[in-house]
């Protein structure tokens, strides 16, 4: 299974969560652990999805959801979730 | 599985603390392309690292992509040229022909920074060492991207003061050769005692004759990761700062164990060292400075700089040994003067003096780096600058180096710009008393001895 982890840091409104879901969707991304938080009126929302079965190349993947960031006023990163697994566990 | 929280952590170092990976550097081996003949030594050389290299630019940039990590810079480091040029290169001009292929090979794969222009020399300069070394000036005011390191000596062997002497003339002269660019050569020439064949870090960086055919060597740097962590530890006491350098230190190290190993997958070369160094830029927050500021000191350089460097160098090392599987390179927090904000402030409060950085060099990799000073000073100055921090290196066992500038036309006071990663510096005092007739004796400084210690 190749994981990726999701963020999605802005201003909190309605419907981002239903835009990014709806993306991940369309292209056989599954969602294996969702959280959210909003701080000081900042909405940080991290998503661990399974890439495996996507006809996408990651580049693809970053670059089209960081242009859905930029239609909905907020910043979406995806990254691999190995540069967070080996910086905080043993 | 990885909670919000981490996810924020480790993207607030990226974003906001400047946390990079400094460089993926490819070693590559050239002891197969010497021959004697120039022309053939040439396109070997030539062919050889546009075929190792020639997929390191986009490994880098994937890699940065699908982490998420900015990889700052991508280059090579090469077999020392003084070895490959031995048998073909009957003048100085022979091997600036050298550093010309060198520099074209760099710019066709896209590096911009391509370490080997060296003589590893430590008990004498062997005939070829010399001529490189003569070599010096002219190869790096005609080339863009090589860098040139010089070893002068060793603690098993002790320092070699005909080196020391010539280098001083050739540090001059390369200012000379490049005074349009505010002597921007010297930016590109270091001066070694104990080097290490596996630094990634410009511009020492060479291919040891220890190392294999081809190697990644990866330097990562956090300096503001480690600055932020400490502001949460203020007013603790000596326990608790060092535990938090230390796993800051670690999850620093990961990611540079991270990006070594993606990146030696990728390009089917095998993974040498991680770098441990704290390495940082002229970005407001990317300063090794601030962090002894943050120790609690009103600059660097005040009183209890050196105890406080050494704390942090240690704890450095202690945090990232235990995350990378090979630890080598120079590993330590470097201390440049033109390429920290911090340290610049220091200078220009006159908080920090020449004087005050050797003595902080005893106790960190690597030496006296990026200091520019009056384009007046005497060679047998700089040679004697040299040498002291040589026997620092030789009676330590550690790596020492220098990378002085001594500004074409500039006073003490005035200032002088290299731009970008090399930054900006203010002309410091040198003392002017005279060392000519020590080093004028010519001949070397015998190894120490290695009992007794005191």
């Amino acid at each position: 299974m190749k994981r990726t982890v999701i963020t999605v840091v802005g201003k909190d409104k309605v419907g981002i969560i239903a835009r990014i879901c709806t993306y991940l969707a369309n292209n056989g991304i599954n969602i294996l652990d969702i959280s959210q938080t909003i701080v000081q009126e900042f909405f940080n929302m991290m998503m661990i999805v399974d890439t495996s079965n996507t006809p996408k190349s990651f580049e693809e993947i970053v670059e089209e959801l960081d242009q859905i960031g930029k239609e909905i006023g907020v910043v979406i990163k995806a990254q691999r979730e190995d540069i967070f697994d080996k910086m905080h566990r043993i | 599985m990885i909670n919000l929280h981490e996810v924020i952590e480790t993207n607030k170092m990226i974003e906001q603390e400047n946390l990079d990976v400094r460089t993926i550097t490819l070693g590559i081996n050239l002891l197969d392309c010497a021959g004697p003949d120039l022309a053939v030594v040439k396109q070997k050389i030539y062919d050889k690292i546009t075929r190792i290299a020639k997929d390191l630019v986009a490994a880098g940039n994937k890699i940065q992509r699908e982490y998420g990590i900015p990889i700052v810079n991508k280059r090579i480091a090469v077999t020392p040229i003084a070895l490959i040029g031995a048998a073909c290169c009957k003048t100085a001009d022979d091997y600036v022909s050298i550093a010309e292929i060198l520099d074209k090979a760099a710019e066709d794969v896209g590096v911009n920074f391509i370490g080997g222009y060296s003589a590893i020399v430590s008990k004498a300069m062997t005939a070829s060492d010399e001529l490189l070394i003569r070599s010096i000036p002219k190869a790096l005011s005609v080339t863009q991207r090589v860098c040139s390191c010089a070893n002068v000596g060793s603690t098993r062997t002790g320092i070699d003061m005909n080196a020391v002497k010539l280098l001083g003339e050739i540090i001059l002269e390369t200012a000379k050769l490049t005074k349009d660019r505010d002597s921007i050569g010297c930016a590109k020439l270091v001066v070694f005692c104990n080097a290490p064949d596996d630094n990634p870090f410009m511009a020492g960086a060479f291919h040891g004759i220890s190392e294999g055919d081809a190697v990644i060597n990866v330097g990562v740097s956090g300096p503001g990761v480690v600055k932020k962590a400490l502001e949460a530890a203020r007013g603790a006491d000596f326990e608790t700062l060092c535990e938090t350098i230390k796993k800051t230190a670690f999850k620093i190290t990961r990611v540079g164990q991270l990006v070594a190993q993606e990146a030696s997958k990728l390009l089917n070369i095998p993974f040498g060292i991680v770098d441990l160094s704290l390495a940082p830029t002229p970005a407001v927050g990317d300063s090794v400075a601030e962090i002894l500021k943050e120790m609690g000191l009103e600059y660097a350089g005040a009183p209890g700089t050196t105890a406080a460097l050494a704390l942090l160098n240690d704890q450095v090392k202690k945090g990232g040994v235990m995350a990378s599987s090979f630890v080598g390179g120079l590993s330590g927090a470097f201390i440049p003067v033109s390429e920290d904000q911090g340290m610049i402030d220091a200078v220009e409060a006159g908080a920090l003096s020449l004087e005050k950085l050797e003595a902080m060099t005893c106790v960190c990799s690597v030496g006296l780096d990026m200091i520019a000073i009056p384009g007046d000073t005497k060679a047998t100055t700089i040679s004697g600058i040299i040498a002291d921090e040589m026997a620092i290196g030789m009676v330590n066992q550690k790596t020492t180096a220098v990378r002085i500038i001594p500004v074409y036309g500039k006073k003490v006071g005035d200032r002088v710009e290299f731009g970008g990663l090399l930054g900006h510096a203010p002309v410091m005092q040198v003392n002017g008393f005279g060392c000519d007739d020590f080093i004028n004796r010519g001949g070397r400084i015998p190894a120490p001895i290695h009992s007794f210690k005191n």
